[in-house]
């Protein structure tokens, strides 16, 4: 092969299902990646800006608009920094029942991405409808096990996209036992569906691709982490969520104009299914962890594209703590505790689908808005994707250019890359050349 | 005889936070038999095919924010028979025409650490202020049952039937307690359009305005009301018209007249 032959551009405009707008340039020469830009073009929507100069309990209905695939996880990590500025813990039923609704988004947002957004990449279909005229009982079912998940966010959280219930200190309104009983039996039937889908996921072909991460997780005593607990590495860090801005930068880097996330002194590093996952396996429950090692996993998962067959152990997990939930579900006496403002910061963390999501919040002693910083999932991986893709493109080099254009856009959706999210704070202009 | 080519379906993307398109692809029930009636041609969000236009029917979401997207939404209407915008970005600006009120300078230095890299207009401005619209659906998010009657009335030739009444009607006729009158809480629902099925009083909250203003809303005496009854001071009614749909002509006016006491 000529020098000229191995030189090539791949440029994706526009990157289909992903949430938000987003394009792909790599450029290799000699048959090395030279360069590899994940641009997102979707424009900025100022939330840090204008959120300042609101009351306090009005930010979790703003900021869950960053993003309509994951509203709960801005809504938690939300709550969660203004309860930790106010000096307020909201634990029992309260805590619990947010716990259900997490467990909802996560339903919801994996069933959508491991059936309609990822696996029509394995099976070599452009969507999930194209996929439904040759596999119509899997979309069928991956739309039931979708709609399950929508059910319980309507059912605790008033409707599936930006739930209306959330409120500083709990909720508006509680359900009682007798409102959450018609959803057991469905539950049941999105676990069966869930351990169904670990199998389903099991059995697509992955490229043999381990990459070294450093993986960035929440990790709580005794659960595996949706709203809660220190954030931890698999380099060793172990640090409280109040800590993260002293060991997590965003960076320009000069050639994208971009912000990147980096763990000061250690590089890039990966949130998401694979890291809580790999940080977490001891704290799956017992379903989840025969479900993994049936399906080939070990307790930790390198391999990115394996991320589909992670997501749907973290499926199997979801439906398996609701299930828990509403079978211990007793209603609190009163459906939110009082959180009075005073002058401080506070600082919150969740487990959104896609990864670690940190907010941080300076409020005065009237309850507004001093200053606001969130740093979403899909930033702080945007750095590991294109790592990935440098790695990945050399031992694709040899497919034709659309079918070499596809394989890079897989590997980007391993990601569930949220760009609607990560945009909001950043905007990367760059030179196409 | 070749059979009848389906209509084709496009759905756009602009400055939003993507649930409102998401919002068809939760129409868990409805999904297939759409995707049976029609032809999704470009719907980037679920599929990687882009079919060429022009299309039949035109989905838009999200607001105006940079001149690329004041270009191409040009382009998307001349591709499209009908348009329809989807949601409070598209019919009013959405969350981002905060910065309307702004100096949206300020706003990106205070986000940005380059802020000469950032290239975004003034104002967020709805669709309609740039191309024709046929019709708005209103929401943040808007409604999927709302949605599906759409989607049927322009495959089949006629208007959507959408009320634009207000929120007030779905209480009543649901059978929820007034908030305000029972409970003091400050609710937006007599000037804000139904839709949501009068969501957030079933949860004993108050409306909060995701459906945007209702028909001839009077915000005037709503805001006489929060303040001599409910003890709402004017930052407060500021606020309050000031959130999904804040760039709508009777939230704007009114938050505005709060703002500068002219109320």
């Amino acid at each position: 092969m000529s020098t000229s032959a191995r030189s090539r551009t791949v440029v994706v405009d526009a990157l289909a299902r992903v949430e938000g707008e987003g394009g792909l340039t790599v450029h290799v020469r000699g048959g090395k990646v030279a360069d590899v830009k994940l641009r997102i073009y979707e424009p900025p929507r100022f939330f840090e800006a204008f959120l300042r100069g609101r009351d306090f309990r009005e930010v979790p209905d703003i900021t869950a608009r960053i993003c309509g695939i994951c509203p709960v996880a801005y809504q938690m990590s939300s709550v969660h920094a203004m309860e930790a500025a106010c000096g307020v813990t909201v634990g029992g039923p309260l805590r619990t029942l947010r716990r259900l609704l997490y467990c909802g988004e996560w339903i919801e947002s994996h069933a959508l991405h491991v059936y309609m957004l990822h696996a029509p990449d394995f099976l070599g279909y452009e969507s999930a409808i194209h996929m439904a005229a040759d596999h119509a009982e899997v979309v069928k079912k991956a739309l039931e096990l979708k709609k399950i998940g929508n059910d319980l966010l309507i059912l605790v959280g008033g409707r599936e996209i930006h739930p209306i219930n959330v409120k500083v200190g709990g909720f508006y309104r509680v359900p009682t036992r007798r409102e959450l009983a018609p959803i057991v039996e469905r539950l049941k039937r999105a676990l069966d569906l869930s351990l169904e889908t670990v199998r389903f996921a099991a059995s697509l072909q992955f490229p043999d691709f381990e990459q070294d991460y450093e993986f960035v997780s929440l990790r709580h005593p005794d659960e595996y982490p949706l709203n809660e607990g220190r954030i931890v590495s698999s380099k060793g860090l172990d640090i409280p969520v109040s800590e993260y801005e002293e060991h997590f930068i965003e960076e320009h880097v000069p050639h994208a104009n971009a912000l990147h996330s980096f763990h000061k002194g250690h590089g890039a590093f990966h949130v998401g299914p694979l890291a809580r996952y790999s940080l977490n396996f001891d704290r799956l429950p017992g379903v989840a962890q025969e479900a993994a090692k049936a399906a080939g996993l070990g307790t930790t998962c390198r391999n990115p594209f394996k991320s589909i067959v992670v997501r749907a152990v973290e499926l199997v997990f979801a439906c398996h703590e609701a299930l828990r939930i509403i079978d211990g579900y007793e209603p609190p006496e009163r459906p939110a505790v009082d959180v009075p403002a005073r002058d401080a910061t506070g600082h919150g963390a969740s487990e959104a689908p896609r990864g670690m999501l940190y907010h941080r919040y300076r409020i005065d002693a009237k309850g507004l808005v001093q200053a606001a910083k969130i740093v979403p999932p899909t930033s702080q991986n945007q750095k590991t994707i294109e790592n990935d893709l440098c790695h990945f493109v050399p031992t694709v080099l040899d497919l034709a250019k659309n079918e070499l254009a596809w394989k890079c856009e897989q590997a980007i959706r391993n990601y569930d890359p949220c760009i609607s999210c990560a945009t909001h704070f950043l905007k990367l202009d760059l030179r196409e050349d | 005889m070749a059979a009848k080519p389906k209509p084709k379906l496009a759905v756009f993307k602009f400055a939003s936070c993507d649930g409102c398109q998401l919002s068809l692809l939760d129409c868990e029930d409805e999904l297939l038999a759409v995707a049976g009636e029609v032809q999704i041609a470009n719907f980037l969000e679920a599929s990687r095919e882009v079919v060429k236009g022009p299309y039949d029917l035109t989905l838009v979401e999200g607001s105006i924010t940079t001149s690329h997207d004041a270009e191409r939404i040009q382009q998307v209407r001349k591709q499209s028979r009908f348009l329809v915008t989807i949601g409070a970005c598209a019919t009013a600006g959405g969350i981002q025409a905060l910065r309307n009120f702004k100096d949206v300078r300020e706003f990106t230095s205070a986000v940005y650490a380059t802020p000469e890299y950032i290239s975004t207009l003034e104002a967020s401005t709805p669709i309609s202020q740039h191309v024709r619209v046929d019709f708005e659906l209103r929401g943040c998010p808007i409604s999927k049952g709302q949605l599906v009657e759409v989607l049927g009335a322009f495959l089949r030739g006629r208007r959507p039937n959408i009320p634009t009444y207000s929120v007030c009607l779905e209480c009543k006729r649901r059978g929820t307690v007034c908030v305000m009158a029972a409970h003091g809480t400050p609710c937006l629902g007599p000037v804000t359009q139904a839709g949501c099925g009068a969501l957030c009083p079933s949860y004993l909250r108050g409306c909060y305005g995701c459906f945007g203003p209702s028909e001839s809303p009077n915000t005037a005496s709503l805001g006489g009301w929060w303040q001599q009854q409910l003890g709402a001071t004017r930052p407060d009614l500021v606020r309050a018209f000031r959130t999904y749909n804040a760039y709508s002509a009777p939230f704007r006016m009114a938050s505005d007249a709060y703002e500068h006491e002219r109320t």
